[in-house]
């Protein structure tokens, strides 16, 4: 499980794995908001903290083929199949792989975003606590989307049809907390919705992509 | 199998036979009973006092709504069957329900914002009942998206039943957490077992007749789109085999 995982660390990493990708499409997405709706910053700082997390959000969307699909041109996901290491495992590393690649730098960045979008002081804490939460639920989320459109040609906008959907709740929970840290409110009630969805995603959600991905495997 | 359990019609010659028995009577069933619970709705029901006529948009309104959510569930239902049981009538009759479900999301949808529109003021609000059923219908477009992308029937079989269980669990989240996100401006139900919430006794009766003619209308397009689907299988595995041989 370590290997796959330092291997998939490592591949990302590389030329052309699309490691900061994502970032830098969070980045222009930061930049244009502005631009989209106007440059004065109460109305920025109103609106920062659900911009940061529907930015964070569409950059784990845009990544998401990458989990699979390589794997399964070059036919390392049938080799993956047939190894000893169950498959539920294996979806569980692919996506543990893909937050620590697209979620954790999104997470880790966001203060500087938050910046950018004059999010009031209050909101640093909130936001980065709830991306931190909440972007692991995406990259599991996410992980199924693609277990299911792996075997298609041009399956992105599909995964996307499928994904966003899935998202609701979490970026709902996310989003409100965000909003609530940021007016100074208590956010603990969205803070323990959000735990929750993202431990049951990661509990269960795995066995669901797993047998999706048994099917397209076939 | 005993002779009368009802895996028998997961046969599909026999399912064939038992529907166009019954699917005339359930058409015509649905049509009077349709044309029976609107015409009554409409023109010999009072209007209300308030809402003057638009409440009669509560015929169309209320069965569509309660048949998207119900189509949903009996989707659910049989992508169960098909995971468990593998009938393939089963996951044909998942796959013909979803346009129809979504069909109904649309009229639920579209009554509602003419209703909406004299009544609050406004097409569209972001109501907790108004965002959750925009949600269902995405999730309607997802599925139905997912079974035409996959060329392979069983395949997709079993993809789409994964997703709609996978699904159902998340609409039902995301129902609970809009109802978190947004104070509503939608009443209550109109309709519930405890009949405390219920409408007055004169818009009850026909909208009752009205949601027969919905389940009814449902019953008969469902059984005739799975008929399709499985004569439109059996002609293509028949001209397989004419080109094979």
């Amino acid at each position: 499980m370590i290997a796959l995982l330092i291997r998939d660390l490592r591949l990302a990493m590389r030329a052309g794995g699309g490691f900061g990708l994502g970032l830098a499409f969070f980045l222009i997405v930061v930049t244009l908001v502005p631009f989209g709706v106007g440059p004065q910053s109460e109305l920025l700082a109103r609106i920062a903290s659900g911009i940061l997390w529907l930015g964070a959000l569409l950059a784990c969307l845009l990544s998401l083929d990458r989990i699979f699909a390589l794997d399964w041109e070059d036919g390392s996901l049938d080799l993956l199949a047939t190894a000893p290491l169950p498959m539920e495992a294996v979806v569980s590393v692919k996506a543990l792989a893909h937050w620590l690649t697209t979620g954790l730098p999104l997470v880790l960045s966001t203060p500087l975003f938050g910046l950018l979008l004059s999010l009031p002081q209050a909101g640093y804490g909130p936001l980065v606590l709830s991306l931190m939460l909440g972007t692991p639920a995406l990259s599991v989320i996410g992980t199924f989307g693609a277990a299911l459109t792996v075997g298609l040609k041009r399956g992105g906008l599909l995964l996307s049809l499928l994904v966003l959907p899935l998202y609701v709740p979490t970026l709902i929970f996310g989003a409100e907390m965000a909003r609530r840290g940021a007016e100074g409110l208590t956010y603990s009630t969205p803070l323990l919705m959000l735990a929750g969805i993202t431990c049951g995603t990661i509990a269960l959600l795995p066995f669901a992509s797993a047998a999706v991905l048994k099917v397209n495997l076939r | 199998m005993s002779a009368n359990s009802i895996w028998e019609y997961a046969n599909p010659k026999k399912f064939i036979q038992t529907t166009d028995r019954v699917l005339p009577w359930i058409s015509v069933l649905a049509v009077v009973s349709l044309v029976v619970g609107l015409i009554w709705g409409f023109f010999f029901t009072p209007d209300d006092y308030r809402q003057g006529s638009t409440v009669k948009i509560i015929y169309l309104h209320v069965p569509s709504a309660l048949m998207a959510i119900n189509a949903w569930l009996m989707m659910l239902v049989a992508s169960l069957v098909w995971i468990v049981r593998r009938h393939h009538v089963s996951a044909l009759a998942a796959r013909a329900a979803a346009p129809v479900g979504a069909m109904m999301t649309v009229i639920a949808l579209a009554t509602g914002a003419i209703w909406g529109q004299p009544m609050w003021g406004t097409w569209w609000a972001w109501d907790p009942r108004l965002t959750s059923f925009l949600i269902l219908f995405l999730f309607y477009l997802g599925y139905i998206a997912l079974w035409e992308a996959i060329e392979n029937d069983d395949t997709a079989a079993d993809l789409t039943s994964i997703l709609c269980l996978v699904g159902s669990v998340f609409a039902l989240l995301s129902r609970y957490a809009v109802n978190f996100w947004n104070q509503g401006l939608h009443q209550g139900a109109s309709l519930s077992l405890d009949k405390e919430e219920n409408v007055a006794d004169v818009f009850y009766y026909p909208l009752l007749v009205c949601i027969a003619g919905f389940v009814l209308l449902f019953i008969a397009l469902v059984f005739l789109r799975t008929q399709t689907e499985i004569r439109a299988r059996r002609m293509r595995a028949l001209l397989a085999r004419e080109r094979m041989g």
